[in-house]
């Protein structure tokens, strides 16, 4: 009983204790594994497409997919735009190596470079460097979705804390099918990652998207998503408001800056909207499960 | 003489009735091979909980031809199943029947319709508006929906009326995976069945589905509980189970002569402190 109150009852918020961010590994493979079984052959699909980067997320996600659907039915997409290091195609093939799946290399750099040489950009400039980034994981997106028909599913690979904070692009790396991990946040996606056997050097290594040379996510957030991960924590699981965290020694400008990432970017979280004019639309009154079964 | 019974951890499709009605016949048929008296059956086992829109859908009335099967297959082994209600007067609600020896004896419809976090039973669903025993085979019964059982007056107002069971159909998502313990669903539900069964001196039979409806999980962890706290048997979690233990009405009077709570309840107490707060006061007859 008292174990069950420190769990569940009593965390208190503690900039300096990240304890509250700790799951049980075994139990969340287990519900993830039958996730992605369960809502996978629910559609009549039966393989499953990732995109691997040679980063943790995805390896986490093509790691779970493998033994969900077995690693004969997975299919690993690994999609290099010229800025790819080769330690990054390293990864992604020690990931194929360790979960038996299949892993193709699918380069970008002729498409994306095809688009922007009709309209020359200068690659220096920070906002074209977003451009080029959305488009490379949008034109990743793309090859994913065309590997996964007829039988396929694309299984997504946005942590909690990505999702959250809006750090990702819309229909480019959110895009999926379903997504196992995106109620996992970094700090926890690493330990379940560890526990999955997923090599301890990717699991390690400073996270980035590659979307240009020497990019890290943690450098261009600004802040560690050790620390991100605590103040989401507690203010989306634990309903803290961010002038709670403050008083609890959280540092401000941090909360109030992630507060307004996470609301900023909610319209990346959420269905497009649409134009409410008849007696019955789709979003709004038309409201049928997802996993609407046939009889 | 105790009495044996059957929980279907099953997986019920959604909004597939007929499916789903295919799907029960073949956990009757398993129960009543393991000697079972009874089988019970998880909340909407007829059609999926998280139906939305569907609800109107698979709606029907308790003696629709729809449920013929189940009427059906109780000649030989009693059946608790649940499934959409359509009222008279065309209300939808979630209900749970009992059949026996072909009939439909009982119908509980949810009071408690949870319409908070990631439950919205309110927008789909009408609420109950009684708590009423039967006889099961495990002798006075209520039926504790889910939610329902989260209310601390259902399962006492069931055994204020007599009853040594409660059933406990649920559609529980699972959530709360903090390191160091169970799911933390599992913790609450456990201590919640051992709790009534134990103080209200009755047997708690609570019986979840598993599967997945739109990335929910359940989580199963089916169990009978007996009314001296000791878990009578347990289904895993996260997979289905066909559980079988036995219901022992002597352990209950064995209970309650020890143990004379529910002798000595004052509901009258109850009953004065209620309708004094609602302003409805009553008079002392003592």
């Amino acid at each position: 009983m008292t174990e069950v109150l420190s769990r569940t009852g009593v965390i208190r918020p503690d900039p300096k204790d990240p304890s509250a961010l700790r799951i049980d590994e075994v139990l969340v493979r287990k519900m993830l594994v039958l996730f992605i079984r369960d809502e996978t052959w629910k559609t009549r699909l039966k393989r499953a497409v990732v995109g691997v980067s040679g980063g943790v997320d995805s390896a986490v996600s093509v790691a779970l997919a493998s033994e969900a659907l077995g690693p004969e039915n997975v299919l690993g997409l690994f999609t290099p735009y010229r800025h790819s290091s080769q330690e990054s195609r390293l990864h992604a093939r020690a990931v194929s190596k360790q979960f038996g799946f299949t892993l193709e290399e699918v380069p970008i750099t002729a498409q994306v470079d095809a688009y922007f040489r009709a309209a020359p950009v200068d690659e220096s400039d920070p906002r074209i460097r977003i451009r080029m980034g959305n488009k490379m994981a949008r034109e990743r997106k793309s090859i994913e979705y065309d590997r996964s028909w007829p039988d396929g599913i694309v299984i997504g690979t946005s942590n909690k804390t990505e999702l959250l904070l809006g750090y990702g692009t819309q229909f480019g790396d959110m895009a999926c099918g379903i997504n196992p991990v995106g109620d996992l946040y970094k700090t926890q996606l690493r330990e379940l990652a560890l526990h999955l056997g997923v090599p301890e050097e990717i699991v390690r290594k400073a996270p980035t998207a590659e979307l240009w040379e020497g990019q890290t996510d943690e450098g261009e957030l600004g802040f560690s998503y050790a620390e991100a991960d605590l103040v989401l924590y507690h203010m989306v699981d634990r309903r803290l408001r961010p002038s709670e965290l403050i008083a609890a020694g959280f540092d401000a400008s941090l909360v109030n800056r992630i507060r307004e990432m996470v609301r900023k970017n909610h319209y990346k979280r959420v269905m497009p909207l649409i134009a409410k004019v008849s007696l019955r639309t789709v979003g709004h009154d038309f409201l049928y499960p997802r996993d609407w079964e046939a009889d | 003489m105790s009495v044996r019974i059957a929980v279907a951890q099953c997986s019920p499709a959604l909004g597939a009735v007929r499916r789903n009605l295919e799907m029960h016949a073949s956990w009757i048929a398993r129960a009543r091979e393991a000697g079972a008296r009874l089988v019970v059956f998880p909340e909407l086992s007829l059609t999926g909980y998280y139906l939305k829109d569907l609800a109107a859908d698979v709606a029907c009335a308790a003696d629709d031809p729809q449920l013929g099967p189940i009427a059906e297959a109780s000649r030989d082994i009693d059946i608790s199943a649940g499934f959409v209600e359509r009222s008279a007067d065309a209300k939808l609600h979630i209900a749970q029947g009992y059949w026996s020896k072909g009939k439909l004896v009982h119908v509980h419809r949810k009071v408690y319709l949870p319409t908070y976090g990631i439950f919205d039973d309110g927008r789909y669903f009408g609420p109950g508006d009684r708590f009423e025993t039967f006889k099961s085979v495990g002798g006075s019964t209520g039926v504790a929906i889910c939610e329902d059982l989260w209310h601390v007056s259902t399962p006492y107002l069931y055994a204020a009326a007599g009853a040594a069971v409660v059933l406990a159909p649920s559609a529980s998502p699972g959530r709360g995976v903090a390191e160091g313990g169970d799911l933390g669903t599992a913790e609450s539900c456990r201590l919640m069945d051992r709790f009534y069964a134990q103080y209200l001196t009755l047997y708690v039979v609570y019986v979840n589905r598993v599967g997945h409806e739109d990335g929910i999980a359940f989580w199963g962890g089916s169990e009978i509980v007996a009314p001296d706290g000791t878990v009578v048997a347990r289904a895993p979690e996260f997979d289905e189970h066909l559980l079988v233990g036995e219901i022992d009405p002597d352990l209950v009077a064995r209970e309650r002569a020890r143990n004379p709570l529910l002798r000595d309840e004052r509901e009258d107490i109850v009953l004065r402190n209620v309708a004094g707060r609602l302003g409805l006061p009553l008079e002392r007859r003592d």
